[in-house]
Formats: C-alpha cells, structure tokens, sequence
C-alpha cells in the first residue's frame, strides 16, 4: 500500500483542470515512475494525488496544420522511440528517452512526467532544450505555450501554474528542418542509471555541406536544470567543418556551463566529459547531416 | 478514511471485478487478492523487476502501477504460463534446463519479460536481447545462462538453428 491520502482520477483534460481547481494541494501524477517512488521514500508521503494517467487524448504524436510536431504529455518513451514522425524529423528524441531507465520504464514513463519533475538528469530534457521545444499547458484560462527554457525554474521547479496541467511538447518546424543531431549518455552502467552528464547536439549546414548554419547543444545535469550553451553554439555559426570548429566549440562549452560536485561524480570531471561529449556529438551530428570534415 | 474504486480486469483470462483500495499497487492487488505469488515483492520502486507482469501485451513493473488503472486492461503473470495439468512452459523448461534460475526470486520478472520478445516474434541480436532484458536484477547467475534460455527459446520458436 502507498501512503497516499486521496487519488482523484481525471479522463478527460477539462476533468483534470477541474480537479486541479477544486484540490490545489494535490500532486499530479502520470505514469508514477517519479511521483510514487517518492511516495514510497516519504518525500510525497501522505498527499493527495490527481491521476491523470488514463486521459488518452494526451498520448500520441502528430503534425498540425503547420508542421509543428506535437507529443502528448503522456505519451510513453517506448511509443516516442518507435514513432515514425520522430524517427524521421528527430530521431535524437527518440534515442534519447530509449535511455531512460530500463524497458518497463521505458513504458510507463511520461515526456510530460520528465520534463515536470523538473531534474537536470532527465534524459528527454537536453534534447528538448537543443531543439527549442515548446512547452503546452492546459488550465482554466485555456492553453499556454512556452518555450522550455523558460518552462524550467529551478532544481525540481517548473512554470505549472495552479489550475494547469501540461498537455503537449511541440518541436516547431524551423527548428528540426533541415537538423540532425546526436544525444550522448554518461552514465555508470547502460541500463536503470541516471546521467553524470547528458550532451545533446544538432546542427544544420549550409546548401553546399560545407559550413554550420546553426549549431545548437544543450546539457543535462551541468548545472541545477538542463542548459544551453550558448558560447559554443556562436563559435559554430558560419564556419567551416574542420577539426578547427569541433575543438573551439568543446572548449567554448566551459564559458556555459556550470556542473557541481556530487556523489555521482566531480566537478572536474563532469567539465571534462562535457567537453568530449561536445566533440563527440557534434562530429555525429555532422556526419548525420552529411558534412565532412576537412 | 479508506478510498474504494470498484474495477473490472481480466487477469490470466479471467474476467474478475473487485473493489479496490486505492492506495494497492497492482502488486499488492495480484498478490494479496488474487493470491498470484509469482508476482515478487523485490525493491518496491520500479528497478529490480522482479515485479514484472504483461498488461495489455507489454511488460511493467507492477510495484509502481496503481491497482485502481488496471480498470479494464488484460493483465498476465507467469501463472498464465503453466499448461492444464501444470505443465512447464517452453521457456520455463529453458530456463531450468540452462540453469537459468538459482535462489528464482528473479525468475518469474524476467520470465514475463522473455514472453513479451518471445511473442514478438523477431530473432533479436544478443546485444538487443541484453538491452530488452535490462529490465531486470539478478544476484546470482551473472545473466548468461538467462540470456541463453531466452535466446534457445527464440530460435526453437522460430523455426531457426541456433548459432
């Protein structure tokens, strides 16, 4: 038995903002993966929960009028992997959250459980922040959008206001076209392990394949919620593909990033994997697009 | 004040209705009223799988699913496996005959698991058959003799000579 005081289930979005109104204490709780191991450590212990898990109208990927690409908040990592849209226009995302956990995990766990638990570790997140996904919310005034760096406050805080519930991640259209990036895992073992550091990068090139029009990286757990570096990405913009570009880009990622000491691992060395991590992925992803170093 | 949900499921294809305490895990559901002990209570927070069972033909660590959303879903356990006269099934019998199972705490998770790939019916590599069968904590075969039972199974169920 889980020390839960009271479970609230929603079927519908309109249901669950009419919960989220009528009991504003209560968690929200998708696939559980977070919310009920924290129940079972006492974190969570004793409240009451708003189980949004059997709304289906929140799984699922599609394409709207614009091209945008739009995730389902509840939508599993298993059915992300295996999504054709993703495949085609982000196969990162895919890989990236093929890397969570384990395959039971892998189905149960949320897109919108991971990015609203609000950790720098999650595996989905970096890739989101790479590629300036847009973070959809539900509540009583109707839908927000907001992009995800904003979404994320701080450490374990996001921008879910009372009343609302996040419904959908959109990846527009002008940020996958003509893209293709990489996603790099540290971690200890290949399975149920989180990330000493998560990488991910993507680029698109110039007509000819010859220069970068745009690099874009993002990390996980390099400082308190997943980040951009911005330093590395101006380096980048415009110049050729040589050995040049990958190593004045890993080093340019030391002026953005900000990692701690933690059991997991030191400073030191979390600085010192970013920075292969970036030459890494960015190699990937430029051989992804067709480039060829010079 | 205890919370009731009433539910209906079909566990081991048998249609069952039971009135519920919402704060059960399927574990706690399956185990306690339902008497389905091959369902084990490992590490109770979704990383050992020894929990593992098959709803709607995929593979979840019951330990973190709430009873309450097994409301209309098909859900197996290794029960469902045994033949009418309690007959092992192929993979069962793979899995005693490579020595696959020590103290078995594990057994039945990774069983469930083997009968989703299994059931797939795609000749998986090693390396893909190692990541779908991550799922899982063994503490005392070191994995390769699993690892062996399920790929024996899946060449024999496939009609395919084993390499």
């Amino acid at each position: 038995m889980y020390d839960i005081k009271a479970i609230y289930e929603a079927h519908s979005v309109s249901e669950a903002v009419a919960l989220r109104q009528a009991h504003p204490e209560a968690d929200i709780i998708a696939g559980g993966s977070d919310v009920l191991v924290q129940i079972r450590e006492g974190r969570r212990a004793g409240k009451e929960l708003i189980s949004i898990y059997l709304i289906d109208q929140l799984r699922g990927i599609s394409l709207d009028q614009m091209d945008n690409i739009r995730i389902g908040s509840l939508t599993c990592f298993t059915d992300i992997t295996r999504n054709h849209i993703i495949q085609r226009y982000i196969n990162v995302l895919g890989e990236a959250v093929d890397q969570v956990g384990g395959p039971q995990i892998r189905n149960i766990g949320t897109i919108g459980g991971n990015t609203c638990n609000g950790v720098t570790s999650a595996d989905s997140a970096s890739t989101l922040f790479a590629w300036d996904a847009i973070v959809e919310l539900t509540g009583p005034e109707g839908v927000r959008r907001v992009p995800i760096q904003d979404f994320y406050l701080r450490a374990g805080k996001v921008d879910v206001r009372p009343g609302e519930l996040q419904t959908a991640i959109l990846i527009p259209r002008e940020s996958y076209e003509n893209c293709h990036g990489h996603y790099i895992k540290y971690a200890m073992r290949n399975a149920m392990d989180i990330a000493t550091l998560g990488c991910s990068v993507n680029v698109s090139l110039s007509k000819d394949r010859k220069t970068i029009d745009r690099a874009r990286i993002a990390y996980g757990v390099a400082g308190p919620i997943p980040l951009r570096a911005k330093t590395a990405e101006a380096f980048a913009r415009g110049r050729e593909l040589n050995e040049d570009l990958i190593e004045g880009f890993a080093q340019a990622v030391l002026d953005d990033i900000h990692p701690r000491d933690s059991w997991r691992a030191a400073k030191d060395f979390r600085e010192h994997i970013a920075v292969e991590c970036a030459r890494r992925a960015l190699r990937e992803s430029i051989r992804l697009a067709g480039g060829e170093l010079v | 004040m205890t919370q009731y949900k009433h539910i209906r499921c079909t566990i081991n294809g048998r249609e069952v209705d039971r009135m519920i305490d919402v704060r059960a895990s399927l574990t706690d559901l399956l185990r306690n009223d339902f008497r389905l002990t091959s369902v084990k209570k490992g590490c109770e927070v979704g990383e050992c799988g020894a929990c593992n069972v098959i709803i709607d033909g995929r593979c979840y660590n019951s330990c973190i699913y709430l009873a309450i959303w097994a409301d209309g879903k098909q859900i197996r356990t290794l029960e469902s496996l045994l033949g009418p006269n309690g007959e092992l099934s192929d993979i069962q019998q793979a899995f005693v005959d490579e020595a696959a199972v020590q103290c078995g705490f594990c057994t039945p998770g990774f069983i469930m698991t083997a009968v989703e790939i299994l059931e797939s019916g795609v000749p998986y590599t090693d390396d893909q058959l190692r990541k779908l069968l991550s799922g899982h904590l063994c503490r005392c075969t070191g994995y390769e003799n699993i690892l062996r039972a399920v790929k024996k199974t899946m060449y024999r169920r496939l009609g395919m000579e084993m390499p």
